[in-house]
């Protein structure tokens, strides 16, 4: 990571040396961008703030800062201009009403966005995407190699794998996901149940619909996998798992696309870890052809309520800043979704995924409410105190209880 | 003191408090009494970069029209209070209705956020606050025989367990008590058991927490005894020795019942603080064995994308009543002083 | 302790304390001392899944760096980082709470103690119960209005926050400290003609400072490790140490720079150091006079 960061600072340091000639040029506005902090959007903003001209281009990378935008964005005028955001984190804002449809600015300085770059909801453009992220499957492909088996495209599959590399003697706890009793177990949860083509929520209502055979085929597959897992599998998350992985000791991994190129990378791996890294896409399940994952999109959006000439601005700024340019000096930072990335091997998992059809994460006004709803009973059932059915009927009771404040139902 | 003195002396402490915890505290306490306005919602057609849907969204434009009307929401009257994810009544008294045995009521029980996060944070706050006090206590007695010169670093040393952020200082020992960490695989040996892992069993990881508590606590309350022991009288000491005391005697007869106005000074002070406990928590990631009121106010503020204000209000208040609850005997007894030394 | 009491001190006794405090040295130090030596490592021998004792060891520090220690963890937090512009903001922010807290504290505190009415024992049980308010849901509360008013972000309003949030504690204490004091002092020097301001000023003030400087510590600390007030209110370039930390350590879908974090957090012990070496006696001396009254 160390690496990765040093990378795309030193790249920036090196557009700086050169930014006296910057195309970009901006006669006035304020552009103060909010967003989460991790290297690509760092990228992202400083190459926006090379703009030059009576701009001034100011950010704030936040790991919390999913706690302020809609605070940030109703005040008028709103603190920031523009507001990075994921297909979850959009959606309070959508809620609100706090973002501007980004059309005319499209039309006028958007030539170069793609059309797929563009998230559009109800006909207007609401934000622009620049990076895609999923999980999938990393494999060790010695170790696979060593019980005889091919890299799994099921997680029927993965199960069998990886109980013969446990039969074996070769690992104990062979597999691992993220499945830390927060918001990371839900989501799992919710890639298991896309993967089974399942439906979230009664067509055209808010009203919950898990409570089904899909949700405990759902359930009795999680339960399988964690069985393959550690018995710690309840603090699992990236942080947890991607020294283990680097330390050899796990043979299948369900992980962040983002992880590729820090376990490709090797920076403190054990030896031969690295080099037998494999990136594929997510498995499909239960015979089914969609894979158990969900695409994530990252993206800019436009505070609505700012003056027209700063949104202006902003928008010109955050285009520079996912520019040709800034791709090139960053390539390998993101799965980026513009034509000038160059793919790299750190990027065939969210390719393949992608590729294979997976669903995006719903982008639905009480979606996250849902979500809240799995990582707060699932764990019970994956630790065997509950039955299927009972789990499932209490996450629907929790959702229930949540909608009916937040005015769903 | 004349009113009007009294008056500008507490002045701008008042204001500082009710401004930024009086108000607050009414404004929550009025908002858990709300629910937000039935949200109009839609169906529209949304593209991103992987594929088209139709979908209900949130007609921002009719809801803000009903926002206008009635700013706070629709009244919900104290429902909040008794939905699943608080009080939980009528579950509640489904289960009553439908169990046969007391235990088997009591897991019905455990399977509301609620009550199982109350339960746990009952049994830290009494677990910890009397370990902490008489931790405390020791270690003071024991640290005031260390010769002078080591007392300074003595002091600073023991103060480390409270002054360092807990947010690193949870995550090193989140990782030594890991099953292949120092304190984990030590114990594993000691047990002679290679499966143990501290974070995959619930009872070992409520023990894992309380222990995790009362280290980070005791620097306080030895501070604050270390303190008060220096104010013993010699005299009194020297005449229960005379009478011919024990040292534990001493101890027990004169020394403790001179620290007692401390003993209750910090027992109130860490009943509410381990009442409120979150931290241990969030860093030993253990919410899916031990939850606390706090930690649900913080799910519901931080877990996930929506925040949920209404129903955090409601457990923020029901920690309040917690807490004053707790605190009564101390009150009574403070009240009493306070009229005595009136009188 | 008289030394008559000391004399009869058994040999039992002297084993037995002296082997409590070099326990309890060891428990509370421990995991600090493992620290300290960890952060010269690298993160897979600090965080060994391997084998522990390469945390003791250094083995994959060696390997990469060609010596068992490494600066590297210190020189990407404070260098690469820029982590002192995160303790700059910590110590303005830890200063002025502190003046500030302690200002409206010993005023009101005093007031406090020496109303004899009602209301000032209703005042402090209000104070005691405004203090169980989890300090979440207040943070939550702000952020609308700061952004409203355009102040969210900066580092006095922060300090504020701070003061206001640690009022209670502050109150309580100095409430007890100021009830230590015999009333016959200033009330001697205002039958002398002073006014209740005058005699607390010449009075009052020169002797309270042991008390103070306790409850200083308190509130130094408070403000010293706030994680859930600064993490929300203040912004990038205002922000202060321990949400600096907690941004090395990662998001949900990025491993972090963990070992950034564990040389800060060590650093940001050096001050503290210091700090209790030089104020030990104030602290030991202070606490004496005021929590023995509860």
């Amino acid at each position: 990571m160390s690496f990765m960061k040093s990378f795309a600072i030193g790249a920036t340091a090196a557009l700086f040396a050169t930014a006296a000639y910057a195309e970009c040029e901006i006669s006035s506005g304020r552009v103060n961008v909010l967003a989460n902090d991790f290297p690509a959007l760092k990228a992202v903003t400083s190459t926006a703030a090379e703009c030059t001209g009576g701009v001034t281009v100011e950010a704030n990378h936040n790991k919390d800062f999913r706690n302020i935008t809609v605070q940030a964005l109703t005040a008028n005028p709103a603190e920031y201009t523009s507001v990075i955001v994921a297909n979850s984190s959009i959606v309070p804002l959508l809620n609100e009403g706090l973002l501007r449809p980004l059309d005319d600015l499209v039309a006028k300085h958007g030539q170069n966005l793609k059309k797929n770059q563009l998230i559009t909801i109800d006909g207007k453009i609401m934000a622009v995407a620049f990076m895609a992220n999923a999980q999938h499957l990393f494999i060790r492909q010695d170790i696979l190699d060593q019980v005889g088996k091919p890299a799994p495209t099921t997680w029927e599959e993965v199960i069998e794998t990886g109980q013969a590399i446990k039969d074996a003697g070769v690992m104990e706890h062979p597999f691992a996901f993220l499945s830390m009793s927060d918001w990371n177990l839900g989501e799992e949860f919710v890639n298991m149940y896309l993967g089974h083509g399942g439906e979230f929520f009664k067509p055209g209502t808010a009203e919950p619909a898990i409570n089904n055979e899909v949700g405990v085929a759902t359930l009795n597959m999680l339960k399988e996998l964690v069985a393959l897992s550690n018995p710690d599998f309840l603090t699992y998350n990236t942080a947890t798992v991607v020294p283990i992985w680097k330390s050899g000791d796990l043979a299948i991994a369900q992980l962040w696309g983002s992880s590729g190129g820090e376990l490709l990378g090797g920076e403190g791996a054990q030896e031969g870890v690295a080099e037998n890294t494999v990136l594929i896409g997510a498995p499909t399940v239960a015979g089914g052809s969609t894979p158990s994952s969900s695409l994530w999109w990252d993206g800019f959006t436009i505070s609505k309520n700012i003056s027209d000439e700063d949104a202006e601005a902003t928008f010109i700024a955050m285009v520079n800043g996912i520019s040709d340019k800034m791709v090139e000096a960053n390539n390998d930072a993101a799965v980026w979704l513009m034509d000038s990335y160059t793919p790299g091997p750190a990027a065939a998992g969210v390719a393949a995924t992608a590729a294979a059809g997976a669903d995006p994460y719903p982008m639905l006004p009480y979606m996250g409410l849902l979500h809240q709803a799995f990582f707060e009973e699932l764990p019970d059932f994956l630790q065997g105190n509950e039955s299927a059915e009972q789990t499932l009927a209490d996450i629907e009771a929790a959702y229930i209880a949540a909608a009916k404040e937040a005015g769903y139902l | 003191m004349k009113h009007r003195t009294f008056f500008w002396f507490i002045l701008p402490s008042l204001a500082a408090m009710i401004l930024f915890i009086a108000l607050p505290t009414v404004s929550v306490a009025i908002q858990s009494l709300f629910v937000e306005h039935e949200q109009v919602m839609v169906e529209v057609e949304n593209c991103g970069p992987f594929k088209c849907e139709t979908v209900l969204q949130v007609d921002t434009e009719a809801t803000a029209v009903l926002q206008e009307e009635a700013p706070l929401g629709r009244f919900n009257g104290l429902r909040t209070y008794a939905n699943r994810k608080h009080l939980a009544f009528e579950q509640v008294g489904v289960a009553w209705d439908e169990t046969e045995t007391f235990g088997a009521f009591f897991s019905e029980l455990l399977n509301l956020p609620f009550y199982k996060a109350l339960i746990f944070t009952l049994t830290y706050t009494f677990v910890v606050t009397p370990l902490v006090v008489v931790f405390g206590l020791g270690v003071a007695l024991a640290v005031n025989r260390v010769p002078s010169l080591l007392k300074g670093p003595t002091i600073f040393v023991s103060l480390l367990p409270m002054i360092v952020t807990p947010l690193v200082g949870a995550l090193i020992i989140f990782w030594m008590v890991d099953a292949d960490g120092i304190i984990g695989a030590t114990l594993q040996r000691i047990f002679n058991d290679p499966n143990l892992s501290l974070k995959a069993s619930t009872p070992l990881t409520w023990i894992m927490l309380i222990v995790y508590g009362i280290w980070s606590s005791t620097p306080f309350s030895f501070i604050v005894f270390y303190a008060g022991l220096q104010t013993v009288p010699k005299e009194t000491l020297e005449a229960a020795k005379i009478d011919g005391a024990t040292r534990w005697q001493a101890v027990r007869f004169v020394v403790v019942p001179y620290m007692m106005p401390l003993v209750v000074f910090i027992t109130l002070m860490q009943l509410m603080d381990n009442f409120r406990m979150l931290e241990p928590i969030l860093a030993f990631q253990a919410s899916a064995k031990a939850t606390s009121l706090s930690y649900i106010i913080y799910n519901d503020l931080r877990g996930g994308d929506i925040p949920q204000f209404g129903s955090a209000g409601a457990s923020s208040i029901m920690t309040i009543i917690g807490v004053a609850i707790l605190l009564t005997p101390v009150l009574i007894r403070t009240w009493r002083d306070f009229n005595r030394k009136r009188a | 302790m008289s030394t008559s009491v000391a004399d009869r001190r058994s040999k039992g006794l002297i084993w037995f304390t002296t082997s409590f405090v070099v326990l309890w040295i060891f428990i509370a130090a421990g995991p600090f001392i493992w620290t300290l030596w960890g952060s010269f490592k690298v993160q897979p021998d600090f965080f060994s899944k391997t084998d522990w004792t390469n945390a003791i060891y250094g083995v994959l520090t060696k390997a990469e760096t060609g010596s068992a220690f490494t600066s590297a963890g210190y020189q990407g937090a404070w260098v690469e980082q820029e982590f002192w512009r995160n303790s700059i903001n910590t110590a303005i922010v830890v200063f002025f709470t502190v003046v500030i807290s302690l200002t409206l504290g010993t005023l009101g505190g005093y007031a406090l103690a020496r109303s004899g009415y009602r209301y000032a024992f209703w005042l402090l049980m209000l104070a005691l119960v405004f203090r169980a308010m989890p300090h979440m849901t207040l943070v939550s509360g702000y952020l609308l209005p700061f952004f409203e008013w355009n102040i969210w972000g900066r580092l006095s309003t922060t300090i504020i926050v701070l003061v206001a949030i640690n009022q209670p504690f502050t109150l309580w204490m100095l409430h007890s400290f100021f009830l230590n004091i015999p009333k016959d002092m200033d009330e001697s020097a205002m039958v002398d003609g002073c006014t209740r301001f005058q005699a607390f000023r010449h009075v009052i003030i020169p002797v309270m400072w042991p008390g103070v400087i306790t409850t200083g510590l308190f509130s130094f600390l408070l403000a010293y490790n706030d994680f859930a007030i600064g993490a929300v209110l203040l912004s990038s370039e205002n922000q202060t140490m321990v949400p600096k930390i907690n941004s090395f350590l990662g998001t949900v879908r990025e491993t972090g720079d963990v070992m950034f974090a564990v040389a800060a957090a060590v650093s940001a012990l050096v001050p503290l150091f210091f700090l209790i070496l030089f104020f030990q006696r104030q602290i030991v001396s202070g606490l004496t006079a005021g929590a023995v009254k509860g």
